[in-house]
């Protein structure tokens, strides 16, 4: 029997703790990207391959030491449905890509869902560490100690000139993709934000929306993250990213005074009125609702208002996703029915916060 | 397959020259076939390399010259997983870790574009991974044993000059 815990539960639990600067971070991801010898990577490894890579990669002297981390549960795709795929998806816990790409993929989790270790994705082995707020560095320690267990046991594709071999030539090298989400609404209101991330990229790093299509963020949502793998250490590479985010945290808080300090009414009045709407609202479609959420994130941050904890806020940004709410509310709902179960999801969260 | 002028690197140009009914084969790296003037040797027609390599030439029209040629990109493949670079460039993603090698020649530019390096500096493998290591242990003693010297604190450096002749030791009896 496939574990369904981690798709009944919106929220992992790691996301209840607190981090460092959460009210503007809201969560650090480390992935490490890892490949095995003498095999070939998921696009082109045949099913026996495929199998002989997850057998590799969860033998039980493995598995034994691993546990010793915490205890970890496995999933493998051909045994979950496409509904709770994507849960895992809006939860960050597994990729697109391997709930569409990969019927020969697994995820390993850990109990309280900061360890998603995915096997046969684009790479044999992908290791994600999650924290909440602003703790990239210690998603990098753990993320690098799980790695150490898996070589403990396999012989990764490596070469003294290139590193860590992946398929994309955009990870090759460390493997390393350090991201932080933030939440910058006062960058977008001030109209700073695109020149912010145009001077975040030139410094070798990248950033994008967050459930938004394309480069559109929905509810003010960013993820920053290194575009660089090779030719720096991650240490250099985490320490890049970690004082450019510190400095657009910096940028952030300075907007959120400004607008404080010049139209506080207004901004008053922005949070109050997306409250109310929250609150009472019969229908509402994930676009108004990320902009909504994200105006009463601000407002409880800014202590205009005494909203719920962050950590319902955090909990509502993936409860409002589709596949959460299908889950939820059953199968066959159409778009209008969806707005309505959102609208309905979120007035009643509210009511008991 | 190794160049066949320089034998150091690769062999990414592959031609077959048919002259009354003999064959011949010719498989340079593309350095070398370069620096041979624009032409393949032997070849009456003229095809420059350019034209081979921005895939002007098909295999039928070299028939007709009585010349078989083949362009780089699509024979250039990888020996293990049977992924051409040609596939490589139109998906941008490797087939197998032996792919690095087969299309070594042209990685440095495209991982200069992306990375802006071409060589990983950061963690190693414990297991296949102990050569490198040492090297970069020797580099950082050597480092220190500069310093040392520049500070003249002899003792000490002499110290450091006997580690790094037994780690060197150590990889040059691996
Ligand atoms: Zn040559
Ligand atoms: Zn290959």
């Amino acid at each position: 029997m496939p574990n369904l815990r981690f798709t009944e539960k919106a929220l992992s639990d790691w996301m209840r703790g607190q981090g460092n600067d959460s009210d503007i971070v809201i969560s650090s991801r480390v992935r490490v990207a890892r490949n095995l010898q003498h095999l070939p990577f998921p696009l082109l490894a045949n099913p026996e391959q495929l199998e002989e890579v997850l057998e590799r990669l969860t033998d039980i002297p493995n598995q034994e030491e691993l546990q010793s981390l915490g205890t970890f549960y496995m999933i493998k795709m051909n045994e979950i449905d496409s509904l709770d795929k994507k849960v895992l998806v809006e939860k960050h816990l597994i990729s697109p890509n391997l709930a569409s790409e990969s019927p020969n993929g697994a995820v390993i989790l850990n109990e309280d869902e900061s360890v998603s270790i995915m096997i046969n994705e684009e790479d044999h082995l992908r290791i994600q560490c999650l924290y909440p707020g602003f703790q990239v560095r210690d998603a990098w320690d753990r993320a690098t100690s799980i790695d150490d267990v898996f070589e403990n046991h396999v012989d990764y594709a490596f070469d003294d000139r290139r590193g860590y071999l992946t398929s994309c030539p955009t990870n090759v090298g460390t493997g390393l993709r350090a991201s932080v989400m933030m939440h910058l609404p006062a960058l977008v209101m001030t109209q700073q934000i695109n020149r912010i991330l145009s001077a975040v990229s030139q410094v070798g790093l990248t950033v994008r929306g967050i459930y938004g299509e394309g480069s559109e963020a929905l509810g003010n949502l960013f993820q920053i993250s290194n575009q660089i793998t090779l030719g720096q250490t991650e240490n250099e590479i985490i320490d890049n990213l970690h004082s450019v985010v510190l400095q657009m945290i910096e940028h952030e808080k300075n907007a959120r005074q400004h607008l404080l300090d010049e139209s506080r009414v207004r901004m008053t009045d922005r949070v109050k009125r997306s409250y109310g709407i929250l609150s009472y609202a019969e229908v509402m479609d994930s676009k108004e609702a990320a902009q909504r959420l994200s105006d009463l994130r601000l407002g409880i941050d800014l202590g205009i208002i005494e909203g719920p904890s962050i950590a319902v806020m955090n909990e509502l940004n993936v409860m409002t996703q589709p596949g959460f709410l299908q889950k939820t509310y059953g199968h066959d709902s159409n778009v209008e029915d969806r707005d309505m179960c959102r609208a309905k999801l979120i007035r009643e969260t509210l009511a008991i916060s | 397959m190794l160049c066949q002028e320089c034998g150091k690197r690769p062999a990414t140009l592959h031609f077959t020259k048919i002259v009354n009914g003999e064959k011949t084969e010719f498989h340079f790296c593309e350095s070398c076939a370069r620096e041979k003037g624009e032409m393949i040797p032997g070849t009456s027609g003229g095809f420059s390399i350019h034209s081979l390599l921005s895939g002007l030439l098909d295999i039928e029209t070299m028939g007709k010259n009585a010349t078989g040629a083949t362009k780089a990109s699509q024979t250039l493949r990888c020996e293990e997983c049977g992924m051409t670079y040609s596939q490589f460039s139109k998906i941008g993603r490797f087939g197998c870790s032996s792919c690095y090698k087969y299309f070594d020649d042209r990685l440095d530019p495209l991982f200069k574009r992306v990375h802006g390096s071409l060589v990983h500096v950061g963690k190693v493998p414990k297991r296949g991974g102990g050569r490198i290591q040492v090297k970069r242990k020797i580099d950082d003693l050597k480092q220190e044993l500069q310093q040392r010297i520049q500070q003249e604190e002899f003792e000490e450096a002499a110290e450091l000059r006997d580690q790094i002749r037994n780690l060197e030791k150590e990889i040059s009896g691996q």
